[in-house]
């Protein structure tokens, strides 16, 4: 590029910016479900600082419930009226936020997942109470250091960490748009939007705090990184394209711009910016999605995290991170799906087949729990590589029936507890089925469900994604999907044989009776189950109408 | 009218369910529901036979179709009925005969505390019955041959607090679970070859399909009749099935359930007459049961197992007519009604002698009882002629023609069938000679004789509840009681005469199964004269052997025939011999296949996946910085993978 052309560039673009910056035009009904949700989030942060220590817990929570299910009718609204169909669907906000059928659809389960989510988090049955104070599942007080006399003040008073209603809020605001970004910026933000919320409910357990710690220093850690490589990818394809819209880099992938940025000209559309920013955008979306081989902060973390916020990040995020990985590959690169269909194979057989196998030896049920779910992220990615109008639909049929289920499992977790906590060990849930039959009955459905067996939401669920990927011509990806899935039907059912088929022990744990809360959350699971297991058709539908990305 | 035809199945069942359903609140009133319900079924049987014989001969079948049961693709099967003369002669047969052993069991069972349950079941049997004898398609069908299957398991066991009786239970739907599988694997066939199971189609596409897939299908139904019906080699079954109470044994074990093979051979009359070979199996299959069963009827003391064993042989002849085709499904049917009468008053006579006799059932110990139970006599007495085939009453007529019909067969086999349908003949009138004589002539053995031990339990425990006295002390049953085994015997007499006499049977029944006279080497007048003397000469042994001479009371050793007839000619040792033992071996040997094997293959992919498993989980170190670098190199492959996708 010659010095003269840089100057031109310079001056006329500057002279013709300053005086004509035209004002955005933002569609605020559309995206309002985001800005309740994030609103509500500052609400909460003012609740935190002006509202006195007992009011804050019930104000917190009724107003998380109602900001959330405000969004939600709002979502609902939205898509009666037609967004979420092809014809009315658009890119809101200056092409920054989609509000397509896909969008609304993720929104909508994100949304529910999150009402459901605060209700295992206001859970305060639980816990032995500290005096007169019910507590719930997170820190007294999160800023004491663990073992210390604050600490132990803290927790004597009685105090308990009510930020986290604001921080989950921030979090699902972030998710909302996530899904929903439609350039590569807006993406970013989202992200860490949503990210830090999390690492910072991770470090906020009631119990086994520096576990809690490590884990959140560890997701953070991790996070940084895999949000280094996604930022890094951003730059290279914006060299490669010449703008961070999802359009406009699909246009230059697929040919269309001819007219070539100036400025860009040493860059722009050369081939292997785009190859190598794609591999790294999608490196840190299947960070968030927990693929092998990105996947080794999800043991550790959920383990260590407050289980209901497990339960959240497990359900939420992966909605999230999927619906974003979806509106990549099917509207940015759908020109180049020959280029990453065959590395997201790899990335899915061994997702599967890893999660699956590496289960088999768990003995803690919450990390048993975190490789089923890269298990499942191996299952949604066969679907992702459909490539087909079928391949999206069935992945957010499955998402659907995925989050609620685990939602519902993370929270039985929650009741199994002895003295020093919840009883995450394996060895302690043997026998459970004498003990509490009703419990292990409805963590039995929860694993059958997990393992695909005919008649759950997991059968539906697995058929629809590996359905979508045999008819795009992943035969032998769904061949070895099904053998993945027979592997992990092992250790799923093997809890079940553990709960049921073996006497109980001495010391063993005791179930909670949790709060109606709680219950809520474990009966959503089931039915969630039992309806999409038996009857899918309708949400199948559903899935289909909401199944078409706008450009 | 057509609407009717589901209400002949629904009076029953509602019956079965409230009465099963109904807890013991219906305690004192359920037997008269059942017995109600089931006639209710008679009566509209009745007035729909009435409406039939309305209508000229081509224009009496009728169809009510409910629903479509089973609709997937290509796959319909319907909730519908089809009664023609066919049904509507097994209609009227099942729940005539059906009521009046309702009737009867209400006295029967009067001091049984679960006599609810007995009718409620007995309800249920009517109804699968029907249902069997009314669908209009081989899977609705086959409903109804489960049905009964069920219904015959639940009354052979219904004293289940005997081990014997839950024995036989068992044994009963073992051995019929043989003869199901055939008729499945028959529907399934219709399937395949016809892409319909309704007999609408099947019997329309019949002629079109090649003959070896006809016999296949025929030789399957014929397997299911075989198992239905207890004929050889299924026959197993029948004897220990006279555990059931009495009218249960005179229901379904004699009059109804187990002629439900001749009428699916003679419904399925179209793909049989398209398999010679299929229908020469039958023909032997009949014929071997005749003589089987006679043999066994000659050596059994048990007064219910001598009656099973010619229940079993008169199917046979049955069965035999069935398999000569069109020269014979009409006799084939008329000899079931007719053996219906006969054989279901027998047995309810033998139920009347054991409920004056304690229970007793062993032969042995009656003698003399005429004088005891007048009306039972009689009536067992007409019973008795009807089945030797005593000229002018119903078995003279029925057996008789399908004698001529054997030899109308023609040829080799003609002569070869008539010979033995004539032996079987001769057997009959002796094995029933003998019981009549031991029952009800001769001296007093039970004034001697030991009765029967508490150890030893009979037949029948509700002895206990009716009050069993060291000394029998034989009396005339109950009017209750008495009265089905006067109309019984009225039909024993006369509904052959009826049927015979101007072909009235063969014209109503032939525009469905078809009729052609056969070419017989010899004229009917001289069969009948030679079944009249072989009868005679039956008569005659018997009443040398047990008329002239006293009967002991123990029986005596016997020749080698009569051990293995009073075994009954070792089925069950062939059973357990071939069946049990083999089943044994074939299941060790699959058991050592199994662990050696597959759970060796099974295992070995655990223990190898377990071993894989844990390794892998070692990279899961805790470290973060392990974490990283797989991310890293994750990040590096899959940009490099990108890379060379691209190059290449």
């Amino acid at each position: 590029m010659s010095a003269p052309a840089v100057h031109s560039l310079w001056t006329t673009t500057a002279a013709d910016s300053i005086g004509s910056i035209p004002s955005p035009h933002i569609e605020y009904g559309q995206l309002s479900p985001v800005l309740i949700v994030a609103g509500v989030a500052m609400l909460g942060v003012l609740f935190e600082a002006f509202l006195p220590r007992k009011a804050r817990y019930h104000s917190q929570v009724i107003l998380a419930v109602l900001g959330l299910a405000a969004a939600f009718a709002v979502v609902v609204a939205l898509a009666a009226d037609g967004y979420g169909s092809a014809s009315k669907a658009h890119i809101a906000a200056e092409g920054a936020v989609a509000v397509d059928g896909p969008a609304l659809f993720l929104q909508g389960v994100i949304l529910l997942t999150a009402i459901v989510a605060v209700f295992t988090f206001a859970e305060r049955r639980l816990d032995p109470a500290a005096g007169s104070h019910r507590v719930d599942s997170f820190a007294a007080e999160a800023a004491a250091v663990p073992g210390s006399d604050a600490e132990k003040d803290a927790t004597r008073a009685g105090f308990t960490t009510t930020e986290v209603f604001p921080l989950l809020m921030f979090a699902v605001a972030g998710m909302l748009v996530f899904p929903a970004a439609n350039d590569l910026l807006t993406l970013f933000v989202a992200l860490e939007v949503f990210s830090l919320p999390l690492y910072l409910l991770c470090a906020v357990a009631r119990r086994k705090r520096l576990m809690s710690q490590e884990a959140a220093v560890k997701y953070f850690l991790l996070g940084a990184f895999s949000s280094a490589f996604l930022l890094f990818g951003i730059a290279l394809l914006y060299g490669y394209a010449g703008t961070v819209t999802y359009a406009g880099i699909a246009d230059v992938v697929d040919g269309t711009v001819r007219n070539v940025d100036p400025a860009l000209a040493g860059t722009m559309g050369n081939d292997a910016l785009l190859l190598i920013g794609g591999g790294m955008l999608l490196t840190g979306l299947l960070f968030k999605v927990g693929a092998v081989p990105f996947h080794m902060w999800t043991p550790d973390v959920y383990q260590g995290a407050p289980t209901p916020v497990t339960g959240f990040m497990a359900a939420a995020t992966k909605v999230a991170a999927f619906g974003a990985l979806l509106r990549l590959l099917y509207v940015v690169l759908p020109g180049m799906t020959w280029d990453w269909r065959p590395v997201m194979w790899g990335v899915a057989i061994i997702t599967m087949v890893g999660g699956a196998i590496v289960a088999i030896t768990q003995t803690d049920i919450k990390r048993l729990l975190a490789y089923s779910s890269i298990a499942h992220a191996g299952f949604l990615l066969a679907g992702v590589i459909a490539a087909s109008p079928d391949g999206i639909s069935s992945v957010l049929f499955y998402l659907v029936v995925y989050s609620f289920v685990t939602l519902g499992a993370f929270a039985v977790v929650t009741l199994v507890r002895d003295a020093g906590g919840e009883a995450t060990h394996l060895s302690k849930w043997a026998g459970l089925g004498r003990r509490s039959p009703l419990v292990a009955a409805v963590f039995a459905i929860f694993l059958l469900a997990f393992a695909g067996i005919p008649l759950t939401s997991g059968f539906s669920g697995k058929f629809a994604v590996f359905k979508a990927a045999a008819a795009g011509g992943a035969v032998p990806l769904v061949v070895i999907g099904v053998i993945a899935s027979a592997i992990a039907a092992f250790f799923y059912i093997r809890v079940i044989v553990l709960m049921f088929f073996s006497e109980p022990r001495a010391d063993g744990p005791t179930v909670a009776v949790p709060s109606p809360l709680t219950m809520v959350t474990i009966g959503v699971g089931v039915a969630v189950v039992l309806v999409f297991g038996i009857a899918p058709q309708y949400f199948l539908d559903l899935a289909s109408q909401a199944g078409t990305f706008a450009r | 009218m057509d609407n009717l035809i589901a209400l002949l199945i629904a009076a029953p069942l509602l019956g079965a369910a409230v009465l099963l359903c109904g807890g013991r609140a219906l305690d004192r009133v359920g037997h008269w529901l059942g017995t109600v319900l089931a006639a209710a079924s008679f009566v509209i049987g009745a007035v729909l036979f009435v409406d039939m014989l309305g209508k000229g001969a081509d224009a009496r079948t009728m169809h009510q179709h409910l629903f479509t049961w089973v609709p997937v693709a290509g796959f319909k099967a319907d909730m519908g009925f089809q009664l023609d003369q066919l049904s509507m002669t097994f209609v009227l047969l099942i729940s005539g005969v059906g009521t009046l052993i309702h009737l009867y069991s209400v006295g029967y069972m009067a001091h049984d505390e679960r006599r609810r349950r007995f009718f409620g079941y007995l309800n249920l049997f009517l109804a699968a019955m029907l249902l069997l004898v009314l669908a209009d398609n081989y899977l609705l069908l086959y409903m109804g041959w489960e049905g009964v299957g069920l219904a015959s398991y639940l009354l052979i066991g219904f004293w289940q607090h005997k081990p014997s009786a839950a024995t036989a239970a068992k044994k009963a739907f073992l051995v019929n679970r043989v003869g199901d599988m055939g008729l499945s694997i028959a529907i399934m066939l219709m399937f395949t070859t016809f892409g319909t199971f309704a007999f609408g189609g099947v019997f329309g596409a019949a002629d079109g399909a090649s003959e070896g897939k006809l016999t296949a299908i025929s030789l399957m139904l014929l397997l299911a009749a075989c198992g239905k019906s207890a004929q050889v080699p299924l026959q197993s079954w029948l004897g220990d099935a006279m555990e059931g109470p009495t009218p249960v044994s005179a229901l379904i074990h004699a009059a109804t359930m187990v002629t439900a093979g001749v009428y699916l051979i003679t419904r399925s009359s179209a793909v049989f007459n398209g398999a010679p070979n299929a229908q020469l199996v039958v023909v032997v299959v009949g014929a071997v049961t005749l003589i089987f069963g006679a043999i066994v009827g000659c050596a059994k003391d048990d007064i219910k197992k001598s009656l099973a064993g010619s229940t079993m042989s008169q199917i046979g002849y049955m069965i035999l007519a069935a398999g000569l085709g069109p020269i014979g499904y009409v006799f084939a049917i008329m000899h079931l009604v007719t053996h219906g009468f006969f054989k279901a008053g027998l047995f309810l006579g033998a139920g009347s002698v054991m409920h004056g006799m304690n229970d007793e059932v062993d032969m042995r110990k009656y003698g003399g009882l005429r004088r005891y139970m007048p009306v039972t006599f009689v009536t067992f007495g007409l019973g008795y002629l009807a089945i030797i085939g005593f000229p002018g009453l119903s078995g003279f007529f029925s057996k008789d023609k399908i004698i001529e019909a054997a030899f109308a067969k023609g040829g080799t086999e003609g002569w070869i069938l008539g010979a033995v349908t004539l032996l079987g003949a001769a057997i009959t009138a002796y094995y029933m000679t003998r019981m009549m004589l031991m029952t009800f002539f001769g001296e007093e053995r039970w004034r001697h004789a030991e009765t029967r031990s508490p150890d030893a339990p009979s037949a029948e425990p509700a002895a206990a509840g009716r009050g069993a006295h060291d000394e029998p002390h034989p009396h005339e049953s109950p009017w209750i009681m008495t009265i089905p085994m006067i109309v019984l015997a009225v039909g024993s007499v006369g509904a052959g005469a009826f049927f015979g006499i101007g072909n009235r049977f063969l014209n109503w029944l032939e525009p469905v199964t078809g009729h052609s006279e056969g070419h017989s080497p010899v004229s009917a007048g001289v069969v009948t004269t030679a079944t009249i003397v072989l009868l005679l000469v039956g008569v005659g042994i018997a009443y040398l052997q047990y008329g002239r001479r006293p009967v002991p009371a123990v029986a005596p050793r016997g020749s080698l025939l009569t051990r293995a007839a009073r075994r009954d000619l070792l089925q069950d040792d062939f059973n357990h011999v071939v069946l049990v033992r083999g089943g044994e071996h074939l299941t060790r040997s699959l058991v050592y296949v199994d662990h050696s094997l597959v759970d060796g293959v099974v295992n070995g992919t655990a223990a190898s996946f377990g071993g894989l498993s844990g390794r892998l989980r070692k990279v899961q170190n805790g470290y973060a910085r392990s974490y990283a670098l797989s991310m890293f190199g994750g990040t590096a492959v899959v940009v490099a993978a990108t890379l060379l996708m691209r190059a290449v």
